[in-house]
């Protein structure tokens, strides 16, 4: 195994190589680029035998590795923000056709206004079009989630499309010491794609018919089963990684949570900085730690109602704003599972981050020893708006 | 490149049918026959992405399907993106030995909707790209699936429930888009527009396309007698009217070479396709002269071209 410096996106397209891809489909967009600039490189070089796919917009891309994963090929793409948008209506077919097509979604805010910084506004818009959501914080992680998402992605219990989200610039620019595994370590992990059914001459088939009322809710809730049956091959497909790689993760990462009473429950790059506060609280004798979710669809209730009972104040920290809603996207689904298993916690929201903006590690040190404000007529109070 | 003037000699299995029967076009759907004829070229190792649109509601209600070949539904507007991924696919899997070496008509087909509207820029990217890919737009003239609406290949002066003839409107107040001409400019191999009415010409056509080394476009005039309100026994009749007015000329554009596949001797008046169809039926003579001009002026570019594009 090889230890280098390197900047995250090149890290993924190394992942990707990995992965050994077929076919890759991307149209350019910040800060989602480097990754399939680099991929690129690495075809037209020689160093990996895929077709790589210029097409003329993100709603082409997507759709491209739809007809590519649908013939059996190993498909990749990556886009950001608008980008996402304008696949929206193919990421829903994606899943609905059960093609285990990965996507890397390198966050970025939504327009407008115009924002190529880190938010998660792109995948919270999308989160329920059925993929399965991973979230990163370092490169290295990075490169294991697109590995392990071929393998979830491709298992005949899963076959849905996986999203691995890591933070634009805070992650997808950044050099970082990573690690990459050999490419036999890798081929005996994540054997070649082999699907049930393809466009095949030999054996016909039909793919995206149209549902009748009769129908429709009954191959919708197949997919719903689907997705939540999922949950138990992503856990066995990290264990088998940490055995074959000696990395281990979970589906929920937790810091410093032994005992703790609070804690703060945030996704991607974030973290860090709180990690950070929670060091700085930790000396002052504050009894608290940090929840973060590595998988976020299908969503781990069962594996966090046993998190949080323990617990007495969760402060949850979302990256996006959203519009005329009761309550942030996380937010929603921490207090529905609150209400509906009766446990007894304080549950606070709060938005950070927006669009690029920085928040000091004092911010959360600030969070952590106040108590709750509303702000103004919302149920969320928004970090460091001026006024 | 061999004519060919029977069913027969055109097919490895003439009678092979690959879109079942059993379908819900409607009767005298020019479309669904169009389809089958080709499919007859195309043979059995084709593989099919369909945007929406009445060929996709006709012949697949889940769990029921008419495709007896790799069929593929994704969206309106992507049959050519998805098309394309399905080449690129078999390309790599094909070099990687996963595959067979044979070769595999890749074919997008849309309406004329999912075609000139929504889906060309799909279209666009995708020959720009030079898949080796055949795209098939059946232009039944609008939105035939949805209820009659108007697309940009509806024909000036038409009918449609989005273009409305009244006291301010003469009905779709722009004419067709020149799709087949918007695909040459792409510089594509092998370019074609075609009609089932003329079979022969229509079944040469699809196989040239399956020879070209890179992407072909077929245009089919689809005729459609509930949109066009017409008896649907004639659907077949107005196809060959539209053609021997020069309303839908028969031609064909190899590497940049124009020819025209069928030159009738003279063409017959436009009042003679247009009569009896019920969305022209609120022109008044003034009008179908303005049309009749501007057919003949097409009429006479299209010769232009030819000529002028003689090798």
């Amino acid at each position: 195994m090889k230890r280098v410096g390197i900047e995250v996106s090149a890290a993924i397209a190394e992942a990707a190589k990995l992965a050994r891809v077929e076919v890759i489909s991307a149209y350019p967009i910040t800060p989602q680029t480097h990754i399939v600039e680099r991929l690129a490189e690495l075809v037209a070089d020689g160093e990996l035998e895929a077709v790589y796919m210029n097409v003329e917009s993100e709603h082409s891309a997507l759709s491209a590795c739809v007809g590519a994963a649908a013939a059996g090929a190993r498909t990749f793409t990556s886009t950001s923000a608008q980008g996402l948008e304008l696949m929206h209506e193919i990421l829903f077919i994606a899943s609905s056709l059960r093609l285990p097509i990965v996507m890397v979604l390198v966050n970025r805010a939504l327009s407008a206004p115009l924002s190529i910084w880190c938010d998660h506004s792109d995948v919270m818009a999308a989160r329920d079009c059925g993929w399965i959501m991973l979230f990163c914080e370092n490169g290295q992680e990075a490169v294991d989630s697109v590995i392990m998402a071929y393998r979830i992605a491709e298992d005949r219990r899963v076959l849905l499309p996986v999203m691995v989200n890591i933070d634009g610039f805070t992650l997808s620019h950044v050099i970082e010491p990573v690690e990459f595994p050999e490419q036999e370590l890798v081929d005996s992990f994540l054997p070649p794609y082999n699907p049930l059914f393809t466009l095949n001459p030999e054996r016909p088939v039909t793919m995206g018919a149209y549902g009748m009322p009769e129908i429709y809710t009954e191959a919708k809730y197949a997919q719903e089963m689907a997705i939540k049956g999922s949950k138990a091959v992503v856990k066995e497909v990290m264990e088998e990684f940490g055995r074959v790689f000696g990395r281990r993760y979970n589906i929920i990462e937790t810091y410093n949570l032994d005992g703790a009473e609070s804690a703060f429950f945030a996704l991607g790059t974030i973290n860090e900085n709180i990690k950070t506060a929670i060091d700085a609280l930790r000396e002052k004798g504050k009894n608290i730690g940090l929840i973060s979710l590595r998988l976020f669809r299908p969503f781990p209730s069962e594996e966090l109602i046993e998190i949080l009972k323990n617990l007495k104040r969760l402060m949850v920290i979302e990256r996006a704003m959203p519009q005329g809603a009761e309550n942030t996207p996380l937010f929603n689904e921490i207090s529905s599972l609150a209400f509906h298993n009766r446990l007894e916690i304080q549950l606070e929201n709060y938005i950070a981050g927006l669009g690029g903006r920085d928040v000091d590690p004092q911010e959360f040190i600030t969070i952590a020893t106040n108590p709750f404000q509303k702000d103004g007529k919302m149920n969320y109070k928004v970090i460091g708006v001026r006024g | 490149m061999k004519i060919y003037k029977t069913l027969e000699r055109y097919t490895e299995k003439p009678d092979a049918e690959y879109i079942a029967s059993g379908h819900r076009a409607c009767q005298g759907c020019a479309e669904v026959l169009a389809l089958r004829l080709a499919f007859k070229v195309l043979g059995k190792n084709t593989i099919l992405a369909m945007a929406t649109g009445c060929m996709e509601i006709i012949s697949t209600p889940l769990p029921l399907t008419c495709w007896r070949l790799p069929w593929i539904h994704v969206a309106f507007e992507n049959a050519a993106a998805v098309a394309s991924g399905i080449e690129s696919a078999i390309r790599i899997l094909r070099q990687k030995g996963k595959i067979p070496d044979v070769p595999i008509n890749v074919v997008g087909i849309a309406g004329d909707g999912g075609t000139s509207d929504i889906g060309l820029q799909a279209l666009s990217g995708a020959l720009e790209r030079g898949h080796r890919m055949i795209y098939i737009c059946l232009d039944n003239e609008a939105y035939m699936n949805t209820g009659i609406q108007r697309s940009s290949a509806t024909p000036y002066g038409a009918f449609t429930t989005t273009s409305p003839p009244g006291k301010k409107s003469i009905g779709q107040s722009t004419w067709k888009k020149d799709m087949p001409k918007i695909a040459a400019a792409h510089n594509i191999p092998y370019v074609a527009t075609a009609c089932p009415s003329y079979p022969f010409d229509f079944l040469n056509k699809v196989k040239k396309a399956t020879m070209v080394n890179g992407p072909a476009y077929l245009h089919v005039l689809s005729v459609c007698p509930t949109g066009w309100r017409i008896p649907s026994e004639l659907a077949i009749e107005y196809g060959r009217l539209a053609v021997r007015s020069g309303f839908f000329p028969l031609y064909e554009v190899e590497n940049g070479v124009f020819r025209l596949t069928y030159k009738p001797e003279s063409l017959i008046p436009v009042k003679e396709y247009m009569k009896g169809q019920g969305r022209f039926r609120h022109l008044t003579e003034k009008e179908i002269t303005e049309i009749q001009e501007r057919i003949n002026k097409e009429w006479e570019r299209l010769l232009r071209l030819c000529e002028a594009t003689k090798p």
